[in-house]
């Protein structure tokens, strides 16, 4: 039996904007009257670290995703998303902004980073579909490369049971009013991306 | 009004509602957004609120003010109640004036902490009632009621939200009243103030006096809730109430639930459950403390009942979530469990570790430090960002606040006979390090202490502290001089050194390291994260056709730093700091104009 309307994960790199999208996701819940709950990483995580975010639509109970029960996965970075893969269920989509970050372990020659291509090939047989978008080259596009997380929030905003006059009127209380329309701009082109 | 908020937020705002005029926290993860979260809606209300120096000071600095008729409120993480436990236990004794409620944000997992220490247990060994939220509206209800529940009874409160209750976000009922707490002043009653033993006793009675009342209260409060269904029945306490829940929905099981939100655990309650079923499961993160009660209410109620629990169903380690809780149930129950789906495919992704920040100081000074007093010297180190630098050969030891001082006089006055520098952070320093260093300086050790001041709380979120000149709420503050309390506090020799400059700061640890007695490195220099979002312009550096390929940049270990075909490049996380270029033995790595 279902227990919530929509499970996600939003994972990336400390620093990256992970909160800022589930953040806006459950203000919009809010304005929507859906119940939302959310999952963060703070503390020593965050330090350019993995950080995951779990964010449940339409849920009155715990705010954590169980692995294998994901609707959708939202990567901030590749290997992130192959790293929390096995949170997305066998129906699930998974949304990938594909620009590498390297971790230091790679930087210091003691791990490789794999291709793209191995990336995000696994995650294929994982789960329904897998979207792997340019969403930094988009967010430039759209005015600012610090949009790349508001990219992935307009591609995702076609995947979740929240209207796009919610999500806007979230992003509008969370977003610093000289950055509101580069944002609403990189929200429109990761929309795009998804029709 | 409803809010998406976080749960320390809830707690902040419910804080608010309920009319506290003094909050004094020491920041720890998860429990830091409480005092951030006051600052940010503090507005013109009369209200106090300080990072105290430590949590026992907070703790102490809390008690005061509730002695002088204000609700207040100290917070901690749950390690940092081991510093306030000498003011907590004593608390108890002497009751409160007005609410006094102590938050200690637990950490299941160990998500940001160096032990996962259950408060649930701090809380019954001070015989003080104790509220476990599950969400963050829970939270901020239990805070508003807490401060109630202290002045009802006369004793402090604990509100004890884990890492999933402090760092979640969920939409919450909070409303925008803000009570404005009436004239006060501190009533003199040696009797209830004045710990003498003569005192302690009759004190100590009235508190074991009290329990049966507010065991009483507790049976009857919102969050301890009894649905009496089928023979098996679950007991769940905290968020492992939300686990359960949503397991029994999505098993269609129609068991017995008993929710435990507040303790001393309720016995009536229990008492009804048990003698409505013929098993249960208790349900509970870290200790059985709740199990415990219920063996024993079992054995004078029902000692034929079969109590599962931490001896095979529910790990006492680590934090529970809905797939450990739905397997404990469907194995009860001889129904599939759901496999913890993994993924072979991700064993490719290279491990990302947290680690020091491109341009990071504390780096600087490890390098520097580990450079004069070499591979063979002991490097006792401390609680903060700096404990990231494991793999750099100069953390050989994490205990708690500022151990790293002590546990360094510890290993000489052991018998060892090698260098012994020990490092910690300057907030660290000042929470816990300063008498380390005082008992070092009388006792004569000969060890170096380096304080690495980059002049914030860094870990938890930049918070000021009193070597910053700033208050918490951002008002500027007399700033203490760590150079003058070092010598105060008895170092024989103070050095001050700038980590960007390798071979200043090298000179600098060489002298400390000549120094027959207790010396004292101060390596200063700015967090990189405050600097860059102060708009500190950094310089910039580039990797010039001299690189001869020798790594030695890279294994200094920056992430700004990668390797490419068979030379060395400078990424754009570079933060300007200049240590590659000055350990390169080529010269080859130049400052650029901007």
């Amino acid at each position: 039996m279902r227990t919530s309307e929509c499970d996600m994960v939003i994972v990336g790199v400390g620093g990256q904007g992970v909160i800022l999208i589930s953040d806006v996701i459950g203000r919009a819940g809010v304005l929507a009257g859906k119940p939302v709950r959310g999952a963060e990483t703070h503390g020593m995580a965050q330090r350019g670290g993995s950080v995951i975010n779990h964010t449940r639509i339409g849920c009155r109970f715990s705010p954590l995703v169980a692995p294998g029960s994901a609707d959708l996965l939202i990567a901030l970075e590749p290997a992130e998303a192959l790293r929390f893969g096995h949170f997305l269920s066998p129906d699930g989509v998974a949304l990938i902004s594909n620009q590498p970050v390297l971790p230091v372990t790679v930087t210091t020659g003691r791990a490789r980073y794999p291709s793209l291509d191995d990336l995000i090939e696994p995650l294929c047989g994982q789960c329904q579909r897998v979207l792997a978008l340019d969403a930094t080259a988009l967010a430039r596009k759209a005015g600012t490369a610090q949009a790349m997380n508001v990219v992935m929030l307009g591609a995702l905003s076609q995947y979740i049971p929240l209207s796009e006059e919610h999500i806007i009127q979230a992003l509008v209380e969370v977003v610093p009013p000289k950055h509101l329309e580069a944002n609403k701009r990189a929200f429109a082109l990761g929309k795009a991306e998804v029709e | 009004m409803r809010e998406y908020l976080l749960g320390n937020a809830a707690i902040a705002k419910g804080l608010l509602e309920a009319g506290i005029g003094l909050a004094a926290g020491y920041p720890g993860t998860p429990s830091s957004e409480i005092i951030e979260g006051l600052v940010e809606l503090k507005g013109d209300l009369p209200l106090h609120i300080e990072w105290s120096v430590n949590e026992k000071v907070a703790l102490e600095v809390a008690a005061g003010a509730s002695w002088t008729g204000c609700r207040s409120v100290a917070t901690m993480k749950h390690v940092g109640l081991n510093v306030a436990a000498d003011p907590f236990m004593t608390l108890a004794y002497l009751g409160v004036g007005a609410g006094l409620l102590v938050i200690c944000a637990d950490d299941p997992f160990c998500h940001s902490s160096q032990n996962e220490q259950d408060s649930r247990r701090f809380a019954q060994f001070a015989s003080i009632p104790c509220l476990d939220p599950a969400d963050p509206q829970e939270a901020r209800d239990m805070a508003i009621y807490g401060l109630e529940l202290s002045e009802k009874f006369n004793i402090p409160v604990m509100l004890r939200p884990t890492t999933r209750v402090s760092h979640a976000r969920a939409d919450v009922e909070v409303s925008q009243d803000r009570p404005i707490p009436v004239e006060r002043r501190f009533v003199k009653n040696p009797a209830r103030r004045v710990a003498l033993p003569s005192h302690a006793r009759p004190l100590h009675h009235e508190l074991l006096a009290k329990q049966p009342a507010i065991e009483e209260e507790l049976e009857g409060c919102p969050w301890n809730r009894l649905t009496l269904r089928g023979e098996t029945g679950v007991i769940a306490s905290g968020i492992a109430g939300l686990y359960a829940e949503e397991a029994l929905m999505d098993l269609d099981l129609d068991h017995t639930l008993l929710r435990i939100g507040a303790y001393p655990a309720p016995k009536k309650l229990i008492g009804r459950m048990l003698e409505h079923v013929s098993r249960v499961l208790v349900i509970e993160e870290l200790e059985p403390v709740v199990e415990e009660q219920v063996a024993m209410l079992a054995g004078k109620i029902n000692p034929s009942i079969q109590i599962l629990g931490k001896e095979k169903e529910i790990p006492r380690e680590g934090e529970l979530d809905l797939i450990t809780v739905r397997n404990a149930l469907a194995r009860m129950n001889g129904l599939g469990i759901m496999e913890r789906a993994s993924f072979a495919a991700a064993e490719i992704v290279p491990p990302r570790p947290p680690a020091l920040c491109p341009g990071c100081s504390h780096r600087a000074t490890y390098y520097a430090m580990r450079r004069v007093y070499g591979k063979k010297a002991i490097y006792p180190s401390d609680i903060g960002c700096y404990t990231m630098a494991v793999g750099m050969g100069t953390v050989d030891t994490c205990l708690c606040m500022g151990a790293s001082i002590s546990l360094a006089s510890g290993i000489r006055f052991g018998g060892e006979t090698e260098g012994i520098c020990a490092s910690l952070g300057d907030s660290t320093f000042l929470h816990g390090g300063m008498t380390g260093l005082l008992n070092a300086a009388y006792n004569k050790a000969r060890i170096t202490v380096t304080i690495l001041d980059n002049s914030t709380t860094a870990m938890t979120g930049h918070q000021p502290h009193p070597g910053t000149g700033v208050t918490a709420t951002g008002e500027p503050t007399a700033q203490v001089s760590l150079e003058e309390l070092a010598r105060a506090l008895g170092a024989g020799l103070v050095e001050t050194v700038d980590p960007y400059d390798l071979e200043g700061t090298m000179e600098g640890f060489q002298r400390a390291k000549d120094f027959p007695g207790l010396s004292v490195v101060i390596a200063r220099q700015p967090c990189v994260i405050k600097a860059r979002r102060s708009g500190t312009r950094p310089r910039a550096f580039k990797v010039s056709d001299e690189c001869q390929g020798c790594r030695i940049c890279v294994e200094y270990g920056c992430p700004a730093i990668e390797f490419e075909g068979e030379m060395a490049k400078i990424n754009n996380l570079c933060t300007g700091c200049g240590i590659c270029a000055q350990i390169c033995p080529s010269s080859a790595i130049l400052e650029v104009e901007i």
